[in-house]
């Protein structure tokens, strides 16, 4: 058995807003080939936990982070890591899709922009059509790219996201329950995204939709009151759950 | 029926007669709380619809004045003009020199008969423009209008009651008897007043413009825009975004609040303490009556830019940042340009504010007689509303219509700028 090293991978963490301990002393491996999904309750922390890997929670007032976290065994919280880079490295897709009131286009070449990713125009044109045909995007906004993003549906939305995500390069994508405020329809195509987008970049998808964490994920974590219940392939965790809290949640007993 | 379904109370009757006047009592509330919108709307629209009317209704015949005939021959040698000279690089100075004055005199005695005093002290200025307009005019003889002395004016525009005593009436019978004289013969008309939109302020009523003022204001105002947006756009950028919340903040907020509600006279002694006392810098100059109204608008525009900036939706803020933005990134290229419309808004209201503005300027000596536009920045300059104040001041009848006229003025002048900022801000929130 080769175990590949992980790309991502956190010891220890802890995250406190102020007084209150969000998360607990959480550790845990994210391999680069496959969809991690992290389940639980509403206010379990899963989101606080997502956000420590592209260091989001800096934003925060009062938020405080200890323990490691390491991008390809780089300490992400060190000095001669560089905050913005990091988050240029590791994209994130928020809840609630939120492209910038600027045209198509602009959302998309926004990043590589900023990035100097492209060389002239002719290139950044390449960029951005590249990007929104890996986003699914692409033929149903090749004649409106001059159209503001704000005037897509919300799924069309979350997608030109993921396009805007993609196209700074990443090597991991966050998803911060990127199917919440979409409809069944809009919710079918980005788990087809996800599952097209594996294997390309390493991605970590926090959904309290725990059929689609058995859908879209090859690794689910189960987290509660801040803590990680239970690590494994989603399969295991969703047939046979070895923590009894676990199987309650799974199951429907609470949460 | 068990003791459970057994009603706790008889049931509601929602046609009763109590239930019907309850009714009836709430609609009358709401026709009354409508009726009492409306009327105060009515009222209000009555009062502005007055003061436009009395203002318009006084400071009309402002934009007019009365100008007498006179033909006058532009003798080179007698003014003592070389034609030769005037033509050539020197003209422009000779013309100058030249005694226009003697020339308009002689001109009127000659022409005007027992009424030559009606011509203006500075009749002579129209001579003097005409051969500057044109050198060829030297060595011919033109009919010109000439605007006349102010009391003249207002009885062409039928300003007195010509038919009350003299003592009660404000004209003198010889001034009545001129003008009849010229009324009778044609010599006079009454024409679009040039001079009140081109010249600056003088102590003749006829003679006083507008020009100067409202250059005075716009300078003042350029001042301002360029000292105050900047800085208040920053000073809210680093509040909102980098100062974070602390007793040291919370103590800037205070303070900034604070001066929002400070008269503006107090501005007008800091302005005075700090710009000229302390720097020295010239009196009544559209520079330093320009900075101590920034004084006076930099807390509005901070305010309103921190409360335009703080509604700028957090998800734009995590979606540059997520992607990688720096937090300058994140102000200039995403922030500010969704704040702009509302930073916008304060800033044209922290102007209009600013333009409308008398008392700190009068502090800082811009309440002095000027009786040239200003060239610059630093040069004597007076501003419209100290303008109006001082005309208003004035014994003179002849600056009533002035002083109306000049109200006229700002008024478009304020309209003119807020139809600037809607269509500004319009534009800027569409393309954002």
């Amino acid at each position: 058995m080769n175990q590949p090293t992980p790309k991502l991978t956190a010891r220890n963490l802890n995250v406190f807003y102020g007084a209150k301990q969000a998360i607990k002393n959480v550790s845990i491996d994210i391999s680069r080939e496959h969809v991690t999904a992290l389940i639980g309750p509403s206010g379990c922390g899963k989101s606080t936990f997502l956000r420590c890997f592209n260091r989001m929670n800096d934003t925060i007032d009062g938020a405080r982070v200890t323990g490691e976290i390491r991008l390809d065994g780089r300490d992400i919280n060190g000095a001669d890591m560089d905050v913005v880079q990091l988050r240029a490295r590791v994209g994130m897709v928020f809840q609630k899709p939120n492209p910038f009131p600027k045209s198509i286009y602009e959302n998309v070449a926004y990043g590589p922009r900023i990035h100097g990713l492209a060389a002239g125009r002719p290139d950044m044109d390449r960029l951005v059509e590249e990007a929104l045909r890996r986003a699914g995007l692409w033929d149903e906004v090749r004649d409106r790219l001059g159209d503001s993003g704000t005037t897509l549906s919300g799924g069309q939305q979350q997608r030109l996201c993921i396009a805007r995500a993609i196209a700074v390069d990443p090597e991991v994508i966050l998803m911060d329950e990127p199917c919440s405020a979409l409809d069944p329809v809009a919710t079918a195509k980005i788990e087809e995204l996800i599952d097209d987008l594996r294997g390309r970049y390493a991605i970590v998808i926090v959904t309290h939709n725990m059929q689609q964490a058995a859908r879209v994920s090859q690794r689910t974590a189960f987290f509660h009151l801040g803590a990680m219940v239970e690590y494994g392939d989603t399969s295991m965790i969703f047939t046979n759950p070895v923590q009894a809290r676990t199987k309650d949640y799974i199951t429907g007993r609470y949460g | 029926m068990t003791a459970r379904n057994a009603p706790l109370r008889a049931p509601t009757d929602w046609t009763s007669p109590a239930m019907a006047a309850r009714v009836a009592a709430r609609y009358r509330g709401e026709r009354l709380f409508r009726l009492a919108g409306l009327g105060a709307l009515c009222l209000a629209g009555l009062f502005l619809a007055f003061l436009l009317f009395t203002i318009v209704r006084t400071g009309w015949s402002g934009f007019q004045h009365s100008e007498v005939r006179v033909t006058v021959a532009f003798d080179a040698p007698a003014l003592g003009i070389d034609p030769v000279v005037a033509r050539g690089p020197a003209g422009v100075e000779a013309i100058r020199r030249a005694d226009f004055n003697a020339l308009m005199q002689r001109s009127a005695a000659a022409q005007l008969g027992p009424a030559a005093d009606v011509v203006s002290e500075g009749a002579w200025l129209a001579l003097r423009a005409a051969v500057l307009a044109d050198r060829g005019v030297l060595g011919q003889t033109r009919t010109l209008w000439v605007p006349v002395r102010s009391s003249i004016d207002l009885i062409a525009k039928g300003k007195f009651d010509l038919d009350a005593p003299e003592v009660s009436r404000g004209v003198s019978n010889e001034d009545i008897a001129d003008y009849r004289y010229l009324a009778a013969r044609g010599l006079i008309r009454t024409d679009f007043n040039e001079i009140f939109v081109s010249a600056a302020n003088s102590t003749d009523p006829e003679l006083a413009g507008i020009w100067g003022a409202a250059l005075g204001s716009l300078l003042t105002l350029l001042v301002t825009i360029a000292a105050a947006f900047p800085v208040g756009v920053l000073a809210a950028v680093w509040l909102e975004e980098f100062a974070g919340r602390s007793r040291w903040t919370d103590f800037v907020e205070v303070s900034i609040s604070n001066l929002a509600a400070v008269p503006s006279i107090i501005f007008g002694l800091l302005g005075l303490a700090v710009f000229l006392n302390v720097f020295n810098m010239p009196r009544s100059a559209p520079l330093v009556g320009g900075l101590t109204l920034a004084l006076m608008t930099l807390p509005v525009i901070v305010i309103t830019a921190r409360a335009a900036i703080r509604s700028v939706p957090g998800s734009v803020r995590d979606a540059a940042l997520g992607i990688g933005a720096s937090p300058i990134q994140v102000i200039f290229h995403h922030v500010l340009p969704l704040a702009l419309p509302g930073i916008m808004t304060g800033t044209i209201i922290g102007m209009a504010r600013a333009l409308g503005e008398t008392a700190p300027l009068l502090l800082i000596g811009m309440r002095a007689f000027v009786a040239d536009a200003p060239h610059g920045l630093t040069s004597s300059a007076t501003v419209l509303p100290v303008q109006i104040f001082l005309w208003s001041d004035d014994a003179q009848r002849g600056f009533v219509e002035k002083t109306s006229a000049a109200i006229i003025v700002l008024l478009v002048i304020l309209l003119l700028m807020s139809s600037v900022a809607l269509y500004l801000r319009n534009r800027f929130e569409k393309r954002a």
